[in-house]
């Protein structure tokens, strides 16, 4: 009996809400713990208004690394693109060994400050994990399976849609919550290109050496991670396919 | 002569080079249970592979209810031919019922047809509707697996059905109610049905013709009775028999044959269309030298243990 009571989501999402909301009333903790620091609360831009760029900044590039990232492993999985397989793994990994902040570097000359340098970084670093799972998870489709949907007439289309798909979302979610989980912590270097996200307290509270900034920015940040977490293991209990 | 469900012509395929079926002519007769049988490599999945396209050919033809197989989509052949593989190949996501009512939503039956279908197929397969339609695969057992694999190769009624191995993974008692099931849906059915299997026992007991096949050849078919008998080869004769040739025989003879007529005897009667190895067993574990046989729960005779070495 009420279990979603029980769910860690919940409430750590209601930390998370209530902080994003009401930092203020916080105010006394952190004069006490910082005198000297004025003002207490960073005021630059209000938490909410940084929760939704950051969430946005996320999402986009998260929605745009899982559908590259799924679409390729459809492809090399697939009889026509068997050859581009490792090509594909390789490219992946290289996006991932490249630095976020060298991304930002070579990015902001191409398409300048803003949110834009902060998305192609995030992209570029989350679709490693993507691709290597989804690979993982259409690879590890019972063989049988696939053999009897050939041999009962399924097309291709209909197989990879009723078939193969379903049996490796579990595994490609996996792919994208860690993607995603990690993109969150990433996306914060994006305030130093000028994108507003969680990130830009933390770097404003060290460039003026306001300590209490860098932990507002740290522990929402850190929240918002958990929180995302959560929610994809909620998530991958629900996909997990009933029969296993 | 019956007409031809499936006639295979001088068809033959090869991987890298390496001829795994070559020029194969094969033909099964309507209503005919064909047992492909052979060691493992000898073509006969292959072959059977070949009907429904999954495998492409080489060369030759392949015709199945008249038509060339060339003609036909493959998605849409293999729609009117149930397939059914030793792994099952259930889909682990579906439940029992979804997994039956496949091939009939691919082919865009209504709703409460398919239903209907579903229940009268796990009916037919001894599974009880209520109870396994809403199981997962992985809740049942291995036999009931395979009774549901067989049962998803009926589903849209076809008028073939192509198994391959599919009883070579449960253990021996499931093995043989589920060849008991396959006689059976097959007698009241009458569905043509290709049948590979490497198991000469599981052929001798299910086939109207065998077809052996040795090195992507065809090494002889025929009748279980015609190929034990006279086996066409020492690789026939090797892979039916060996030492127990004599058994062999006993195990497709039937009483009817061989009874003497009009004679009696004691103690309970044996059916005449049972085999001769059914009726040396009830010899050995009665004492008896002698059984009276019964046709249709009337004696019609005697059946003794000197008549089995006739």
């Amino acid at each position: 009996m009420r279990t979603w009571l029980k769910t860690p989501a919940l409430w750590v999402g209601l930390l998370f809400a209530v902080l994003l909301v009401d930092m203020r009333s916080l105010r006394p903790v952190f004069a006490w713990a910082f005198p000297g620091v004025r003002p207490e609360i960073f005021d630059r831009a209000g938490f909410i208004e940084l929760f939704v760029s950051h969430l946005g900044l996320v999402a986009a590039s998260g929605a745009a690394a899982t559908m590259l990232g799924v679409a390729a492993a459809i492809f090399v999985t697939r009889q026509t693109g068997r050859d581009f397989r490792t090509i594909a793994t390789t490219l992946a990994t290289i996006g991932q060994t490249f630095p976020p902040a060298a991304v930002l570097a070579l990015a902001v000359p191409a398409v300048g400050f803003g949110p834009l340098p902060t998305i192609v970084a995030l992209f570029l670093y989350g679709l490693l994990p993507i691709v290597e799972n989804s690979i993982a998870g259409l690879e590890g489709v019972p063989e049988a399976a696939r053999e009897a949907a050939r041999g009962m007439g399924l097309s291709s289309w209909q197989m990879l849609r009723d078939v193969e798909l379903p049996l490796a979302a579990p595994v490609i979610l996996a792919g994208v919550r860690v993607s995603v989980t990690i993109g969150i912590g990433t996306a914060t270097i994006g305030s130093t290109v000028g994108a507003l996200t969680f990130g830009t307290p933390i770097f404003d509270g060290l460039a003026g050496n306001k300590l209490p900034y860098v932990l507002q920015g740290a522990v929402l940040v850190a929240l918002f991670a958990i929180v995302t977490d959560l929610l994809f293991a909620v998530l991958a209990r629900r996909l997990r396919p009933a029969g296993s | 002569m019956i007409e031809p469900m499936i006639e295979i012509e001088g068809v033959s395929k090869s991987y890298d080079g390496r001829a795994v079926v070559s020029e194969l002519t094969l033909s099964v007769p309507k209503g005919a249970l064909c047992v492909l049988l052979g060691p493992s490599g000898c073509g006969k999945s292959t072959t059977l592979r070949m009907i429904n396209r999954l495998v492409p050919f080489d060369s030759g033809r392949v015709r199945v209810g008249g038509e060339d197989v060339l003609q036909v989509r493959p998605a849409e052949l293999r729609r009117r031919i149930g397939y059914a593989i030793q792994s099952t190949g259930l889909f682990p996501h579906w439940r029992v019922a979804d997994n039956i009512a496949t091939v009939p939503r691919l082919l865009g039956w209504p709703p409460a047809r398919v239903r209907d279908r579903v229940v009268e197929l796990l009916t037919l397969l001894r599974l009880d509707p209520e109870t396994y339609g809403a199981k997962y695969p992985h809740q049942l057992s291995g036999g009931e697996q395979q009774r549901v694999g067989v049962a998803r190769a009926l589903a849209a009624d076809p008028e073939v059905l192509l198994m391959d191995e599919p009883f070579g993974a449960v253990d021996p008692v499931t093995r043989d109610a589920l060849q008991g099931e396959i006689a059976r849906i097959h007698q009241a059915t009458g569905k043509t049905i290709v049948f590979v299997t490497h198991d000469i026992e599981e052929a001798l007991r299910l086939a109207t013709t065998i077809a052996i096949m040795d090195r992507g050849r065809l090494a002889q078919t025929g009748t279980p009775l015609e190929i034990v008998e006279r086996p066409a080869s020492d690789f026939v004769r090797d892979f039916v028999g060996g030492q127990g040739m004599g058994l062999k025989l006993l195990s497709v003879r039937r009483v009817a044959d061989w009874l003497r007529h009009g004679e009696t005897a004691e103690g309970a009667p044996i059916a005449a269309d049972a085999t001769l190895a059914e009726a040396l067993a009830a010899m050995v574990t009665r004492h008896a030298g002698r059984l009276p046989v019964a046709d249709g729960g009337v004696v019609v005779g005697t059946i003794a243990l000197a008549d089995l070495v006739r």
